[in-house]
């Protein structure tokens, strides 16, 4: 599935619900359920530190796909954290790079990827990218 | 105070009419910044189109009108701080700017190589950042006070502290984190003993309790207005004229002179020396304004019913199951700090939001104090006297709601 495939099923899921308390109970069940980061990659590199709360996300390369895995010791961040992995992990630097992220404002969620939350999620989007462009370059 | 009385000064403050997601606003985020009464709203546009002329300088009428008004004001938080003297009291741009000020001019003249200060964990950054700057410049040492697991400061340490290298003793009035009031008076008669003089910072006591610089025989004393109903960007330092006499300007420029030669400039004498450039006398003005509405109303109103809303929050707080609340001094101020199980303070915040309520999340710009107890954060509610035990009622509801959903 192309990434926007992706970002445009998460908005048909998100738009069965009205309410906010929906959508919210559904970002936390996100949460619970992505898979917690190994000790091991829970290192200080990986940390990106907000004000509000703290995000880890790491990256690996294997035959021109980049995977992520990421964590949050916020609930609803980790929530969004599953949501941006399900969405850029398993395609190639040039498609994540190419990437426009609409999907957050779409579902309504917006507020959490703003730079005044402080929360770690937009320094984590970057980073995303990052890597993506770091791993295109040592691919070249 | 009665319930009319509350419901009278509910009104005077427009922004309690906001709906947030369709939802009244519940505002709980008072130790951040207080909400403005019409009056102060009313006495900045007063300002602009009444008294609005450079001051100090003007020959002209309105000059004239502006410089008084300015004065006036300064007097007015003179005497609400309990000091007769225009002159120690400095208008600042808050308390960040005060201490900083100190920071730098009381360094300059009496700090070397070597010397102390002596801060507590429980401070603000704005209280800890400027004193480590002067720490670096000077090459000098920062002692902390660490406190016990009440929230109160350790005070036999703090005896143990002060030594002849000691040179300022710089501590919070009240906990912005725990609502701890910290007791001040003795913590400068202690310093006073050895001849050391002691800054108070006051942004979240002046709010909420009487304070009387005079009474408290404090050196230094700085608040911010925005956190007493005044508006942002002005606040207030007050030093005891020796020391504001012994202390070199701060910042050079217009105002703060008496002649500039190039060879040699020479400074203006107190307040001024320390008010560089254009003073913000429409923020004076309504600082002072908001001052006189504290006043009417009397601190001592304030205090006791915002202790019946701390009082009332602690008892049905404790009706949320694994809440911890943190900061549990036996004199506390209007703060309720705490956490639930191990939920983030960030998740519960950002749901409390949804249902229109203003908390504070995370570490309250008391980084150290919050690593020093081992938690992400907490969430704060503190308050005002403008709230309710109607809106504590909601906000338990709330947060009931909010932890089910976490949980």
């Amino acid at each position: 599935m192309s990434i926007n495939e992706i970002q445009d099923n998460i908005i048909e899921e998100f738009e069965q619900f009205d309410d906010w308390m929906d959508k919210y109970a559904l970002l936390i069940d996100l949460g619970n359920s992505l898979e917690p980061l190994e000790d091991k990659d829970k290192t200080p590199q990986n940390i990106i530190e907000g004000c509000q709360s703290r995000v880890w996300l790491n990256a690996e390369y294997n035959n021109g796909i980049i995977t992520y895995q990421g964590e949050s010791d916020a609930i609803l961040v980790k929530g969004i954290v599953s949501l941006l992995i399900q969405v850029m992990s398993n395609h190639t630097p040039d498609e994540i790079l190419n990437t426009e992220l609409y999907f957050i404002d779409k579902i309504g969620l917006k507020e959490h990827l703003s730079p005044t939350r402080s929360n770690g999620l937009v320094a984590m989007v970057k980073q995303m990218k990052m890597y993506a462009l770091a791993f295109k370059s040592k691919g070249n | 105070m009665d319930k009319i009385t509350i419901e009278k000064i509910r009104s005077e403050f427009p922004i309690l009419n906001e709906k947030i997601y369709d939802k009244p606003l519940i505002y709980f985020d008072n130790g951040a910044t207080t909400q403005k009464p019409q009056c102060v709203l009313d006495r900045i546009i007063y300002g602009y189109e009444h008294l609005n002329a450079n001051i100090h300088r003007g020959v002209h009428f309105l000059s004239q009108r502006a410089t008084e008004a300015h004065e006036n004001a300064r007097k007015t938080v003179g005497d609400f701080l309990g000091t007769d003297k225009r002159e120690e009291i400095i208008f600042t741009r808050g308390t960040t700017e005060a201490i900083n000020l100190v920071a730098f001019s009381f360094g300059e003249a009496f700090c070397n190589e070597g010397d102390e200060i002596v801060v507590s964990v429980m401070e603000h950054h704005s209280n800890i950042v400027p004193w480590q700057m002067l720490c670096e410049r000077k090459k000098m040492t920062l002692r902390v006070i660490p406190m016990n697991e009440k929230g109160e400061l350790d005070m036999d340490i703090y005896k143990s502290l002060l030594n002849e290298r000691t040179r300022i003793v710089s501590v919070t009035h009240v906990s912005n984190v725990l609502g701890t009031i910290n007791p001040v008076k003795q913590i400068i008669e202690i310093a006073h003993a050895q001849n050391i003089p002691v800054l108070i910072d006051g942004a979240q006591a002046v709010p909420h309790i009487a304070v009387d610089v005079k009474e408290l025989d404090v050196d230094f004393y700085v608040f911010s207005g925005h956190k007493i109903y005044a508006p942002t960007g002005i606040g207030a330092l007050y030093g005891k004229e020796k020391w504001l006499n012994a202390i070199p300007p701060y910042q050079g420029g217009g105002e703060m002179i008496a002649t500039v030669r190039f060879e040699k400039t020479t400074y203006n004498e107190l307040p001024f020396k320390f008010e560089a450039g254009t003073p913000d006398y429409i923020g004076s003005t309504a600082l002072a304004e908001a001052v006189r509405y504290v006043q009417e109303i009397g601190i001592e109103n304030i205090a006791a019913y915002e202790h019946e809303l701390t009082v009332y929050a602690t008892k049905r707080i404790q009706e949320i199951e694994n809440v911890r609340i943190i900061g549990q001094a036996d004199e506390k101020s209007a703060v309720v700090s705490f956490l639930v199980g191990e939920i983030h303070p960030y998740d519960i915040g950002m749901l409390l939001d949804r249902l229109g309520i203003a908390v504070r999340t995370g570490h309250h710009c008391a980084q150290p104090l919050i690593d020093s107890l081992g938690i992400p954060g907490t969430v704060r509610a503190s308050f005002s006297l403008y709230n309710t035990k109607e809106e504590i009622d909601i906000f338990i509801e709330a947060l009931k709601r909010v932890v089910m959903m976490l949980s």
